[in-house]
C-alpha cells in the first residue's frame, strides 16, 4: 500500500493531496474540460437569444450583417486557426524538450492573439464611426434588406442584431484577453525553463482553453458576417 | 497525456490546419452563392466541421485515454442544444394556433 | 444488537486533545488562508448562518405586514424590497451552498479516502468569491435593495424600476461564479480522487447526490450568468433586448432565467435526499434499498431537471403546444424523486428504528417533501396551474420542499455529522425538542399556505384588505413562523455550546457506516493517516452489528 508520509523520491511537482503525478495531471486536464463545459453554457445562453432574434428578424439581421466587415471576420478567423496552430506546436514543442521553438510558439500565439484583438479593434471603431453602436447614438436609417429592393430595415431590430453582435463578440474578446494573461504566465515560465516532457500541465490545459475559444469564433463568423450575402 | 509517436503529429496538425484554412474559405465562397434555404446550414455544417477538427485533433479528444473527455464534450453539447431546442419549441409553434 | 445513539458510547478521554484539524493551527491567518477543505467547510458554515439569519430576518417582516389585511407595517414599494431581499438572500446566499459547501466540502474527501478536494486552492478561491457576492448584496440591500422579486423579470427590471438591479446582479453573478467552481471541485475530485477499492458502487449516496448537483451547478449557472449579463447592458445602454416597444421579447428573458432557476431547485434539494440517504441508512441499520435506483435516479433527477423550466411561464404567453410539452416533461422529473421516496421507505421497512434527532430531520423531510412534491404536480398540470400561479399555493409548495425538505436535510446533516465535524456530541434531549418544534412550526407557517392560495389569494401582496376573511389563516402562518424562529435558533445555541461543554465524541458514535466514520473526530488535517483500501460494499450495516464483529483494520 503507498505510504504516502516518506519523503523518498518524490516529484517536486507535485502536490501533496494527490498520490501520483498522473493522478494530479489527470485532475487538472479534467478540470479544464469541465469549465469548458460551462463556459459551452455561458456562451450558449447568447447562441439562443440571437437565434430567436435571427428567426424573427431575418431581412433586418442581413441588412445589418452586410454593414460589417466579412473580410476582416474571415481574415481573423484565419489569424485565430493560426495561432490555434502555434498553440499545439507549443505543447509537442514542451512535450520533446524542443525549448527553442517552444517559447517561439508561445511568443507567435500571444502575436497572433493581437494581431486579432487589433483587426476586432478596427471593427468596432468602424461600427462607432457609422453610429451602430446600440445606445443613444443608434442610426441605422434607409438600410434595404438584402434580396428586397426598396425594403428597409427596421432600425430597432437591426439594433437587436448589434447589440447580440457587441455583446457576443465583446463576451469573445474579453475570453482572448484572459488567454493572452494565460500565455504571458505560460511564456515566462517557459524562460524561467520550468517546463519539461514530465510536466507541461499549464500549456495542455492552457492550450485547451486558446482552442475553445478558436472554436467560438469559428461559430461567430458565419452566423454574425454570413447572413444572406449572396443577395 | 497518452504518449504518442513524436514525428506524426506534425503532420496531422499541419494538415488539420490545412483543411481550416480550406474551410474558411469554403464558407465565404459558399456564402456568395444562392442556395437558396441551405446557405444556413451549409454555413454551420462546414463551422461544425471546422469545430469538430479542433477538438478531436488539436485538443486531443481523438486520442483521449478515457471516455470521460468525451462523455463531458457530448453533455455541454447536450444541454446546450437542448437549451436551444426547448426554447425553440416555445417560439417556432407560438403562431401555430 | 450495536446501539447507533451518541448517548451511550463510552467516554472517551482526552480525544479533543489530540492533534486534529482545529487545533493545527491557530489565528485568523490559518483560517483565511486555509486550504485544508474541513476549514474551509466550516468558513462557509459561519458565512452562510449570517446570510439564513438576514433572509429570516426579512422573513419576519413580511410575515408581520401580513399579520393584518392592510397595508400598515410598511409601504408597498418596502415590501417589494422586502420579499425580493429575501428570495434573493435565501437562494443564492443560503440554500444553494448550504449543504454542498458545508456538508459536501467537508466530508466528499473524507466519505471518497481522499486528502482534500482535487484543487484546494480554488475551494478557498470559491469561498472568497462568494463573500464578495456577500458583501456586495449586503451592500446594495443597505443602499436601497431591488424589488423587482428574486427572478428580477425584463421589462420591469430592465426599463422601469430604479433599484439597483446591477449591483444585486453583479452579487449573484459572482456568488454564482463560486457554486461553478464548488462544482467543477467535486467533480474533479469523485472521478479522480477515490481511494482504491472505492468503485462508483461502492459511494455513498451522499456523494452521487452531490456529484449530480454538481452536474446542475456547471451546466446551469453559466446561464443565469449570461442573462445578467444582457439584463445589465440593456439597462446601461436601452439594447431592446428584453423590451418589447423595441422589437425584445421579454419571455426570452424568462426562458434563459428559469433555464437555470428551475436546475437550482435541484441544486438545493439534491444534497438534501443524500443526507437523508445516509441518514435513514443508519438509523434503520439497514442498507439502502435499491442502492442503484437511488444513484441513478440522482443522475436522472439532474438531466430532467433542465428539461421543465417553461413550466414557470405556463401564462407567460408562450406557445400551448410548448406549454403541452413541459407540462409532460414536468410530470416526468417528478419520478426520480418518487423512486427515491419508495426506496426510503422500503428501507425503513423492517429497520430498526432509532428516533435520534437526525431520523427525527429525516422522517420530517420525508412527509414534507413527499407533500411539496405531489403539489408540485398539481402545478404541472396546466389547468389548475392557471388558477393557482402567483398564488400562496406555489409560494407553500415550494417553501414544503426547500424548507420542509432541504433545510430539514440539512439540519438533520448538521446534527448526523456534528460530532465528526466538532469533535463534540450535541445534547439530544434538546435536539429533539428542537427537531419537533420546527416541524411544528414549519406546518403552522406553511400548510394555511396551500389554502390561501387556493381560494385565491396572491403572492407578492403586502395589502389583502379586499379579502378580509384570509386573515386567520395569515395570522397561523405568522404564528408558526414564529414557533419556527425559535426552532432554528435553537441548535445554533447548543452547538456553540456543545463546542465548549459537550460530551467529546469518538470515531464513529453512531456505528454508522462509510469512510468518514473510521477516521478520527474531529480529524486529522490530511483525514487518514493511511490511505484507506476499501473492499467492502456500502452501508454493511449488517457486518457493523454483527455480534462478534471483527473490526476492519484501518490503522488510524
Amino acid at each position: 500500500m503507498r505510504d504516502n508520509s516518506t519523503v523518498a523520491v518524490h516529484d517536486p511537482a507535485l502536490l501533496h493531496h494527490f498520490a501520483e503525478p498522473q493522478q494530479q495531471r489527470d485532475a487538472a486536464s479534467l478540470g479544464m474540460w469541465v469549465f469548458l463545459a460551462t463556459e459551452v453554457m455561458f456562451f450558449g445562453g447568447l447562441f439562443c437569444a440571437y437565434l430567436v432574434y435571427r428567426r424573427w428578424y431575418f431581412g433586418d439581421f442581413a441588412a445589418a450583417s452586410k454593414s460589417i466587415n466579412m473580410w476582416l471576420g474571415a481574415t481573423n478567423t484565419a489569424v485565430l486557426i493560426c495561432s490555434s496552430l502555434t498553440v499545439v506546436l507549443a505543447v509537442w514543442a514542451a512535450q520533446t524538450a524542443r525549448r527553442t521553438l517552444l517559447i517561439g510558439s508561445l511568443v507567435l500565439t500571444m502575436l497572433l492573439g493581437f494581431a486579432f484583438l487589433g483587426i476586432k479593434g478596427i471593427e468596432y471603431r468602424d461600427k462607432f464611426v457609422e453610429h451602430h453602436v446600440p445606445g443613444a447614438s443608434f442610426s441605422f436609417e434607409h438600410e434595404e434588406i438584402p434580396g428586397h429592393p426598396g425594403q428597409y430595415a427596421n432600425p430597432q431590430h437591426a439594433q437587436i442584431f448589434f447589440s447580440l453582435y457587441f455583446v457576443m463578440t465583446g463576451l469573445h474578446a474579453l475570453h482572448m484577453i484572459i488567454g493572452l494573461g494565460i500565455f504571458l504566465w505560460l511564456l515566462i515560465m517557459a524562460w524561467k525553463g520550468r517546463f519539461t516532457p514530465e510536466w507541461h500541465t499549464p500549456i495542455e490545459i492552457g492550450g485547451l482553453y486558446w482552442h475553445f475559444v478558436d472554436i467560438v469564433w469559428i461559430y461567430l463568423f458565419p452566423l454574425l458576417y454570413l447572413i444572406d450575402r449572396h443577395k | 497525456m497518452s504518449a504518442h509517436s513524436t514525428s506524426s503529429p506534425l503532420k496531422m496538425y499541419f494538415a488539420v490546419f490545412a483543411a481550416l484554412l480550406v474551410g474558411t474559405a469554403l464558407t465565404v465562397f459558399a456564402a456568395r452563392l444562392d442556395l437558396g434555404p441551405f446557405n444556413a446550414p451549409v454555413a454551420l455544417g462546414i463551422a461544425t466541421v471546422k469545430a469538430t477538427l479542433v477538438a478531436l485533433f488539436f485538443m486531443h479528444v481523438w486520442h483521449a485515454s478515457e471516455k470521460l473527455t468525451k462523455l463531458v464534450v457530448i453533455s455541454a453539447l447536450f444541454f446546450f442544444l437542448l437549451l436551444l431546442g426547448l426554447t425553440m419549441s416555445d417560439y417556432a409553434t407560438r403562431l401555430w394556433s | 444488537m450495536s446501539m447507533p445513539s451518541a448517548m451511550t458510547q463510552p467516554p472517551i478521554p482526552q480525544a479533543a486533545e489530540r492533534e486534529n484539524y482545529l487545533n493545527k493551527e491557530y489565528g485568523a491567518w490559518s483560517w483565511l488562508f486555509t486550504t485544508d477543505h474541513k476549514r474551509i467547510a466550516l468558513l462557509y458554515l459561519i458565512s452562510i448562518t449570517f446570510f439564513f439569519f438576514i433572509g429570516g430576518f426579512f422573513a419576519l417582516l413580511i410575515r408581520l405586514e401580513l399579520l393584518t389585511p392592510a397595508g400598515d407595517l410598511v409601504q408597498a414599494d418596502t415590501y417589494n424590497k422586502l420579499f425580493t431581499m429575501h428570495g434573493m438572500v435565501m437562494v443564492f446566499f443560503f440554500l444553494i451552498p448550504s449543504i454542498p459547501a458545508v456538508l459536501g466540502n467537508f466530508l466528499v474527501p473524507l466519505m471518497i479516502g481522499a486528502k482534500d478536494l482535487a484543487f484546494p486552492k480554488i475551494n478557498l478561491f470559491s469561498w472568497y468569491l462568494y463573500i464578495i457576492g456577500g458583501v456586495m448584496m449586503m451592500h446594495c440591500m443597505l443602499t436601497g435593495g431591488v424589488d423587482t422579486g428574486w427572478t428580477f423579470y425584463a421589462p420591469f427590471s430592465t426599463n422601469f424600476t430604479n433599484t439597483k438591479i446591477v449591483e444585486a446582479g453583479l452579487a449573484i453573478f459572482v456568488a454564482g461564479f463560486s457554486s461553478i467552481l464548488t462544482g467543477l471541485n467535486f467533480v474533479v475530485t469523485i472521478h479522480r480522487m477515490r481511494a482504491p477499492g472505492m468503485t462508483w458502487s461502492r459511494l455513498p449516496l451522499f456523494i452521487w447526490a452531490h456529484y449530480a448537483t454538481s452536474i446542475i451547478q456547471l451546466l446551469g449557472t453559466p446561464v443565469i450568468a449570461v442573462t445578467i449579463v444582457l439584463v445589465a447592458a440593456e439597462r446601461a445602454l436601452h439594447l431592446g433586448i428584453f423590451d418589447p416597444k423595441l422589437g425584445g421579447d421579454p419571455v426570452l428573458f424568462q426562458h434563459l432565467f428559469w433555464f437555470y432557476s428551475h436546475p437550482a431547485v435541484y441544486i438545493m434539494i439534491l444534497p438534501a435526499m443524500g443526507v437523508v440517504t445516509e441518514i435513514i441508512a443508519c438509523f434503520s441499520r439497514k442498507r439502502i434499498f435499491g442502492y442503484s435506483f437511488v444513484a441513478f435516479s440522482s443522475i436522472a433527477i439532474a438531466v430532467f431537471g433542465f428539461l421543465v423550466w417553461a413550466h414557470h411561464m405556463f401564462v407567460a404567453g408562450i406557445s400551448v403546444y410548448s406549454a403541452l410539452v413541459f407540462s409532460f416533461l414536468s410530470y416526468a422529473v417528478a419520478l426520480p424523486s418518487a423512486i427515491k421516496v419508495f426506496n426510503w421507505t422500503a428501507t425503513l421497512y423492517k429497520g430498526s428504528i432509532h428516533y435520534d434527532a437526525p431520523m427525527l430531520y429525516a422522517f420530517g423531510f420525508l412527509g414534507l417533501f413527499t407533500i411539496g412534491g405531489l403539489t408540485g404536480l398539481f402545478l404541472a398540470a396546466l389547468g389548475i396551474d392557471v388558477h393557482v400561479t402567483d398564488t400562496y399555493f406555489v409560494v407553500a409548495h415550494f417553501h414544503y420542499i426547500m424548507v420542509g425538505g432541504a433545510v430539514m436535510g440539512y439540519l438533520g446533516g448538521m446534527h448526523f455529522w456534528w460530532p465528526k465535524i466538532s469533535g463534540r456530541l450535541y445534547p439530544e434531549g434538546w435536539a429533539r425538542l428542537a427537531a419537533l418544534i420546527v416541524f411544528i412550526g414549519f406546518n403552522l407557517t406553511f400548510f394555511p399556505q396551500f389554502l390561501l392560495g387556493y381560494m385565491g389569494m396572491p403572492r407578492r401582496y403586502y395589502d389583502y384588505s379586499h379579502m378580509p376573511e384570509f386573515q386567520v389563516l395569515n395570522v397561523l402562518s405568522t404564528a408558526g413562523a414564529t414557533v419556527l424562529g425559535v426552532g432554528y435558533l435553537l441548535p445554533m445555541v447548543y452547538f456553540l455550546w456543545s463546542m465548549r461543554y459537550g460530551k467529546p465524541a469518538s470515531d464513529n458514535p453512531w456505528n454508522a457506516a462509510g469512510l468518514e466514520w473510521k477516521t478520527t473526530s474531529p480529524p486529522t488535517t490530511f483525514n487518514f493517516d493511511e490511505e484507506p483500501v476499501v473492499t467492502w460494499e456500502a452501508y454493511n450495516y449488517e457486518e457493523l452489528d454483527a455480534p462478534h464483529k471483527e473490526e476492519v483494520p484501518v490503522a488510524r
